[in-house]
């Protein structure tokens, strides 16, 4: 069965999000459909810095521009998910004047705020910053929560009428002939909201215009219907602390180098990072050195961080992109500009286009500039709104914060959920039924959570990047289980067990990067409670049809002890 | 030093359950002087209050019926085959006596089936008295009444969960409101102590005192199944009294689930076992750690083992010297920080024990995450009688011995066998000590 859509958006993260707004907003028909959760891919791996803009301001002044000019606008858009937090570029006696000079200078030319602050004064706004920082330079750097931002955009695309579709693998992306007219995909439950146990199954989807935002996997979606885009994914780690030990975005001030930025992220702070060529972007070595380096080079700036507890480190592949001819040899020295590759243009293939390389901090202007494009090639003469309506969450922030009551609830939770909630606070949180915490380490109430389910279903990854909750100290622990539990009775016993599964799974995937002190003594009170307390790696439930196969009886309750007298 | 030593005949560090077995098993051996101190509150907060012995072997296979069975057949370090298997039963045996009525199972070898709050089963060896008439394995109907602001127990999904696994009853769940529970984020002892006390609270028909108006509120949704199952909220100090009044109400035996943390099951037991210690006459000094020890002469002439003349305690900023005789090591595992770690290796910080481990911290653990984790079987290597190992298999010191999970080669996890290496490290430790220390 065929199902037609004008413009057709490949990828959930928040080039593709950003595009599927922009062009519903502008009255086209829209469908978007993600391999994974949204912020599956890239956009879910980063460590959250919303640009001022100073990090480009020596090496790329276009870039560090675009920078300032959309930092501006998502503040103004996107203020439920940004954190003003400012940055800092900090020098070191052994880092050079000559580029301390030249970061000044070319913030200043791009029209970026800064101010130059002695060793003393970089302390007084960041205690832990070591004593021999020489000085720093203060630029309007921020934090914005990658998963907030991307869903909003996609809710916001939805409001407008779009077609949402994650957990929908392109299989096959359609060519007649030099024309591109849609993809085949493939459903992990069926369409719609993501259902454990549901069986999967595919589906064609035509469209007028296929926009390919699939980034580091562009290459490979192009490649199925033979086109060419040579995407140079290139990773990085990601290790994340527990607390913040700084509350400003802290960049080392030198040329480039590898672990060389801090970023407070909600209750924790994300080192980052390194910066190396992969060939597969699914299949690439996660190394104990590399979170090694961010501790240790990062405590250069922050001596505190060498003992500090990290609760998880993962890694993230950028969607580098090269004209062909350039032929950078370090990643590092690769633009981080985008790139809208017409196929019509370059290939003589029709209907689709690409785009590689970019940013998370300029992802509106990327869509802006793709979905005029798009507009173009099917004749809509529309304007573009997304630097002026809020997203869903952001609108009126500054009225909502006096008219907030509690909701019920104590004030730091009712603080946090309305942070993270903004203007829809009031929609999700008020209500008649009791609505007890459900993730303590993060501040999450049942109706948070709720919330995030009537949203995507029983992907419990995908409340997770919605609320937070099993995000904080613990990584899942004590939360899993009753996040899971808010799954019934909507969904049935043995699809809520495969969700709490598949999310306990996912929490343990980047502890694994941090075994060691408070955080392995926390992942063995993890293991303690799942398997001893409630002895889930042993469950009877799942020996089911499986243990029928192989031939092993079921389990005998008869033989054991039922208690004296009976 | 200038302080005064305060002199003992056993030593016992560590206030959890292989510290308290240690300590009353060496008073009960006849030594005058025991003293125990601890520091962090103990992890039998954390713990269900099930006494685990073991429910798989170390392959996994399980559930087991009887684990003396399995017993003789554990691998060469295990601490069962450490101690042995009548150490073992012997050890319960003492826990039976300590626990008396309190808890159940010690009329067989056999494991009982518990039903856990995540809706599965597990083989266990003792339960508490509040837990015996809930038990899976146990072929009555059953009711499980879950609590709408209590989130780690959903009564219907543990109940289609408990039947997914095979129970052979029928199962049913319902959830309520907690008549009296007010505030959406109350802590478990908040609704224990409501039914303790039996607080009035109101209901739709009026003031009504906890216990009743809960029972009303069951009694909505009660088919007359034999059974009726709470989370383990059903009172601390009063619990006895608060399951009979409900069961009498009822008109069905009343039993609880044991919950995650923090757990009342578990608190119970531990204000068992220091009323125990109390009741022996040993010395308990709680919030003190200790922070370094120094070694005496050596065991006899050509002897290579050094003793520990005595250990510093911290108490609350002044350095006091204890010394005893013979001392047990029951600081807890890698939960409890007996055993901790950097980025560098795995370590036991008190005496500097040898902790085996793997150089490269990527070798501690295995990617699935129920698989057989190294870092779950960190700890002590001792000898028969629970002296801590060196790397060339001589004891660290002539007078250390180490009970509970401070020990290693074993995962307590997957085999269900905490509680019970505790109690039978703890039992052997102290024994054994008091035997020496004659």
């Amino acid at each position: 069965m065929g199902y037609d859509t004008e413009v057709l958006v490949l990828g959930g993260g928040s080039t593709g999000c950003g595009i599927a707004r922009d062009l519903a907003m502008r009255g086209l028909e829209v469908t978007l459909v993600e391999r994974g959760n949204l912020t599956h891919g890239t956009t879910g791996r980063m460590h959250g810095l919303l640009h001022s803009g100073g990090r480009y301001a020596v090496s790329d002044r276009a870039s560090a521009t675009e920078c300032i000019e959309e930092n501006e606008v998502l503040r103004d858009i996107a203020g439920h998910c940004v954190e003003l937090t400012g940055g800092l570029f900090v020098q070191r006696p052994e880092d050079p004047d000559s580029y301390f000079r030249e970061k000044l200078e070319g913030c200043r030319e791009c029209g970026i705020p800064t101010r130059a602050l002695s060793g003393r004064e970089a302390r007084e706004i960041e205690p832990y910053l070591a004593n021999d920082v020489k000085r720093a330079i203060e630029v309007p750097d921020g934090a914005v929560d990658p998963f907030r931002l991307c869903v909003a955009n996609a809710l916001d695309a939805q409001i407008h009428g779009a077609r949402i579709e994650t957990h929908a693998e392109v299989i096959d992306l359609l060519r007649e002939g030099d024309d591109v007219y849609g993809v085949r995909v493939r459903h992990d439950s069926g369409p719609g909201r993501r259902t454990h146990g549901v069986p999967g199954s595919t589906e064609e989807i035509t469209a007028e215009y296929v926009v390919n935002a699939t980034g580091a996997w562009a290459g490979q979606i192009a490649a199925m219907a033979d086109l060419e885009v040579a995407v140079r994914p290139s990773k990085g780690v990601m290790t994340i602390m527990n607390v913040r030990q700084v509350d400003t975005v802290i960049n080392r001030c030198r040329p480039k180098g590898d672990a060389d930025i801090i970023v407070p992220h909600e209750t924790t702070a994300i080192l980052g990072t390194t910066d190396e060529e992969v060939t597969d972007p699914d299949d690439y070595p996660e190394e104990e050195w590399e979170v090694d380096m961010m501790i240790d080079t990062l405590s250069e700036l922050v001596p505190i961080l060498s003992e500090a507890r990290t609760i998880r480190s993962f890694w993230g592949v950028r969607p580098l992109y090269e004209p062909p001819g350039r032929a950078t040899e370090d990643p590092t020295d690769i633009t981080r500009d985008f790139f809208l590759l017409d196929h019509d243009e370059r290939d003589g293939v029709s209907g689709v286009a690409s785009i590689v390389g970019g940013k998370l901090t300029t992802y509106r202007a990327m869509a802006e500039e793709i979905a005029d494009h798009v507009c173009a090639e099917l004749g809509v003469d529309a304007t573009c709104a997304t630097a002026e309506e809020p997203l869903p969450g952001s609108e009126n922030l500054e009225r909502l914060e006096d008219g907030m009551d509690e909701f019920g609830l104590r004030s730091p939770i009712a603080r946090r959920s309305t942070k993270r909630l903004g203007s829809r606070s009031r929609d999700v949180l008020e209500t008649d039924e009791p609505n007890p915490v459900i993730c303590a380490c993060e501040g999450v109430t049942r109706a948070e959570v709720q919330d995030a389910i009537s949203q995507s279903g029983t992907d419990l990854n995908a409340v997770r990047i919605r609320t937070r909750a099993s995000m904080g100290n613990c990584q899942g622990g004590f939360c899993c289980g009753p996040m899971a539990n808010e799954l019934h009775p909507e969904y049935d016993e043995e699809t809520v067990r495969e969700a709490l599964d598949d999310l306990f799974d996912e929490r343990w995937k980047g502890q694994r990067h941090a075994l060691w002190g408070e955080q392995l003594s926390q992942a063995m009170l993890n293991y303690a409670l799942h398997a001893t307390t409630m002895n889930r790696d042993r469950d009877p439930a799942n020996a089911g049809p499986s243990a029928l196969e192989t031939g092993s009886e079921s389990l005998e309750y008869a033989a054991f002890d039922a208690g004296e007298g009976q | 030093m200038a302080e005064m030593a305060i002199e003992d005949d056993v030593l016992v560090i560590g206030g959890g359950l292989a510290g308290a077995t240690a300590a009353l098993a060496a008073a009960n051996a006849g030594t005058k002087r025991v003293r125990l101190v601890t520091y962090k509150q103990s992890t039998l907060r954390h713990a269900s209050g099930l006494i685990d012995v073991l429910g798989y072997t170390p392959a996994g296979k399980g559930p087991l019926t009887d684990p003396f069975d399995a017993l003789e057949e554990l691998p060469h370090g295990h601490p069962y085959e450490r101690v042995g298997i009548d150490a073992v039963r012997d050890a319960l045996s003492f826990f039976d006596g300590i626990v008396g009525d309190a808890y159940a199972g010690g009329h067989t070898d056999r494991n009982a089936l518990v039903p856990t709050h995540g809706g599965t089963v597990k083989p266990t060896a003792r339960y508490p008295a509040a837990t015996a008439p809930g038990l899976a394995s146990d072929d009555r109907d059953a009711l499980l009444v879950g609590v709408e602001t209590l989130p780690d127990f959903d009564a219907p999904l543990a109940a289609a969960h408990l039947e997914a696994a095979g129970i052979p009853f029928d199962c049913r769940g319902v959830t309520l409101r907690f008549p009296g529970i007010t505030r959406d984020d109350a802590k478990v002892t908040r609704y224990a102590h409501l039914l303790d006390r039996n607080e009035s609270v109101s209901t739709p028909s009026g003031e009504a005192g906890a216990r009743e108006a809960l029972s009303t509120a069951v009694r909505d949704h009660f088919e007359g199944e034999p059974r009726v199952g709470f989370p383990a909220i059903l009172g601390d100090e009063r619990a006895d009294d608060v399951r009979g009044d409900l069961a009498d109400t009822l008109g069905a035996d009343v039993f609880e689930v044991p919950m995650g943390p923090p757990s009342l099951p578990g608190i119970r037991l531990e204000e068992l076992l220091y009323d125990a210690l109390e009741a022996a006459g040993v010395r308990v000094t709680s919030g003190v750690p200790v922070v370094g020890y120094e070694t005496g002469d050596r065991a006899g002439a050509g002897r290579r083992t050094e003793r520990i003349d005595h250990v510093v305690v911290d108490r609350h900023g002044a350095e006091i010297p204890h010394r005893a005789d013979q001392y047990v090591l029951a600081t807890g595992g890698l939960v409890g920080k007996g055993i901790e770690s950097d980025r560098e290796g795995v370590a036991e910080p008190i005496f500097g024990c040898r902790v085996p481990h793997a150089e490269d911290r990527y070798d501690w653990f295995v990617d699935d995450v129920f698989g057989e984790q190294p870092y779950a079987r960190f700890g002590l290597e001792p000898d028969r009688e629970l002296r801590p190992l060196d790397a060339d298999g001589e004891p660290e010191f002539a007078n250390l011995r180490a009970a509970g999970a401070v020990l290693g080669g074993y995962d307590y996890a997957a085999e269900k066998s905490g509680a019970g290496v505790s109690i039978a490290t703890g039992y052997v430790a102290g024994t054994r000590s008091a035997e020496v220390s004659e």
